[in-house]
């Protein structure tokens, strides 16, 4: 019998698999094709203090072993989150929730953080600062160490729960700002969001997205995930989230051996509906396959 | 929604560029003429929505135009190919509101899913009449289809190489009263239907879509109801609650 279980930030997990923000709503669209309460947990779409329609469309372009999406954080906002979403969440999850949380300034942040640390589901704060798809605000948190580590001091300051940093991957240097995130008091590190990318369409002569730009996920940048996470893992004593282009119970272990204590599956979902519960139920094999007996001992065990 | 493998059956092209594929599968699936259906294609990350035509209990018809690699691809499909396809997405046509007589405008590859409507409203013993909207002769399908069902027909093309020259709305005249109209085809020709018809209706959008099942966000559009997911509450929007 192998062990599947995983520990993020003092809260034990059944195992480390969780779709990833903006692949899986606020959880009940899916719950209708399985029961979600097999997964580790999940992360909710990105919420933000107003409600945000997001940018125009087509906010969708596909690439070859990905996709570029622009949605750019379209949510109804962190009160009818907790008064509509959380209450039809609650009817069908029963683990902690990781809420996943975006802003436009160091106040908004602060603002939706404390207000969500308050809802019993809550198990995990997930602080995006890495949104590529918004202006003045989102991936601008990110890019450098003062202002990601601003970021992290004003929500630890208001809430009570984990706050795991949501990194970007579209920097120069992701270990200082992970190892800002960190001295500033951060409880965990996810990487990566998304990478800046572009596709422009040969009949029209025009970007595909009508944002122009995108974040690229999908298979294809795995590589670039894993390296991050390993790099970022050597930095940093704090759990680590693992994700971009996980599709696989195989991805998910090595991303594990690169230092994730948990893993985030994205756009996959998006193709398969039904590729995290697959991957939940696919580990205890792949595991014995590679000889592991418990999930926990890899962690970080390619260094 | 449900996920399943389908066989293809047939795979024929029936216009310059538009092809008819007979799916073997569960077709149980699709509750409503106006859903679509999401195919998932070796070499491609993501899937290709295509609405439905018709259904059967062991069968799905689909009528696709080839627009890019995605379609090429399909195409190229033989008898006997699996497929991995999501069924039973999007809201659909709401029959209950045809009236005693529908009037169902369909332009290019918007024409397909009024196909089965048109079948299931003259089975219900509604009136249907059709308009079909093409740029050429050549471009044409589905006509005979159309009216071997009891469907009354009519065709436009814009060069007037066949049927009544012009757009769908230049042939609303023959066509004469109706109760409520259904509606396909590109985003101009929606538009060109709601201003020239007089009575409550339905309209079925596109958009590029992520997952097609409601989780990404990818093809949202506002309405005077809020925002909607083209994919979930949509792909068909009543009249009322459009926004141009």
């Amino acid at each position: 019998m192998v062990k599947t279980a995983t520990n993020l930030c003092g809260i034990e997990m059944s195992n480390p698999v969780i779709p990833a923000s903006g692949t899986f709503g606020y959880g009940y669209e899916f719950a209708e094709l399985y029961d979600i309460n097999c997964l580790g947990t999940f992360s909710f779409k990105g919420t933000t203090k107003d409600p945000r329609f997001g940018n125009p469309t087509p906010r969708i372009a596909e690439c070859p072993a990905g996709m570029i999406n622009a949605v750019g954080l379209q949510n109804p906002g962190v009160e009818k989150v907790i008064s509509e979403e959380l209450p039809k969440l609650a009817k069908c999850f029963s683990k902690p929730v990781m809420a996943n949380v975006s802003g436009f300034s160091v106040e908004d942040y602060a603002y939706t953080c404390e207000k969500l640390d308050k809802c019993e589901q809550v198990g995990w704060l997930e602080v995006n600062v890495s949104c590529p798809n918004v202006h003045g605000g989102g991936m601008s948190f990110g890019t450098s160490p003062e202002a990601a580590a601003q970021v992290t001091k004003a929500v630890k300051a208001v809430t009570t729960k984990p706050v795991i940093i949501k990194l970007s991957p579209n920097v120069t240097d992701i270990v200082s700002i992970a190892k800002a995130c960190e001295e500033a008091g951060a409880d965990g590190i996810s990487l990566i969001n998304t990478l800046l990318g572009m596709r422009i369409d040969l009949k029209t002569k025009k970007p595909v997205i009508a944002n122009k730009m995108g974040g690229f996920s999908g298979s294809a940048i795995f590589p670039v995930a894993v390296r991050m996470v390993y790099q970022v893992y050597e930095a940093v004593n704090i759990p680590i989230v693992g994700m971009g282009g996980v599709s696989s119970a195989e991805d998910v272990i090595e991303m594990m051996l690169a230092g994730a204590s948990a893993v985030q599956v994205g756009a996959a979902n998006l193709i398969d509906p039904f590729v995290c519960r697959d991957i939940v139920n696919n580990l205890p094999e792949v595991m014995k396959k590679y000889g592991i007996t418990d999930l926990k001992e890899i962690i970080g065990g390619a260094h | 929604m449900q996920q399943s493998i389908f066989t293809v059956r047939s795979n024929i092209c029936l216009a310059k560029g538009v092809y008819e594929m007979v799916l073997g599968g569960n077709g149980k699936s699709v509750t409503a003429p106006g859903q679509f259906i999401n195919i998932k294609l070796d070499g491609f990350f993501l899937r290709r929505p295509i609405s439905v035509c018709d259904w059967s209990d062991d069968s799905i018809t689909i009528i696709y135009k080839v627009v890019g690699k995605g379609t090429e691809y399909m195409a190229k499909l033989e008898a006997g190919a699996e497929l991995d396809v999501l069924t039973g997405l999007g809201n659909g046509y709401d029959m209950s509101k045809s009236g005693e007589t529908a009037l169902l405008i369909g332009g290019g590859a918007g024409v397909p899913p009024l196909y089965g409507l048109a079948k299931r409203l003259i089975a219900e013993g509604k009136k249907v009449k059709v308009i079909l909207g093409f740029n050429t002769a050549d471009e044409v399908f589905y006509e005979e289809n159309f009216k071997a069902i009891g469907a009354e027909t009519y065709v436009t093309t814009v060069d007037g190489s066949h049927g009544i020259k012009g757009f769908v709305t230049n042939a609303f005249e023959a066509a004469g009263g109706y109760d409520h109209t259904y509606s396909c085809g590109p985003e101009p020709m929606l538009k060109a239907v709601y201003n020239a018809s007089e009575t409550s209706g339905q309209y079925s959008f596109e958009e590029r879509m992520g997952c097609g099942f409601g989780a990404c966000m990818g093809c949202s559009c506002k309405t005077k109801y809020g925002n909607k997911r083209i994919c979930k509450d949509g792909p068909v929007l009543i009249k009322e609650e459009i926004i141009w």
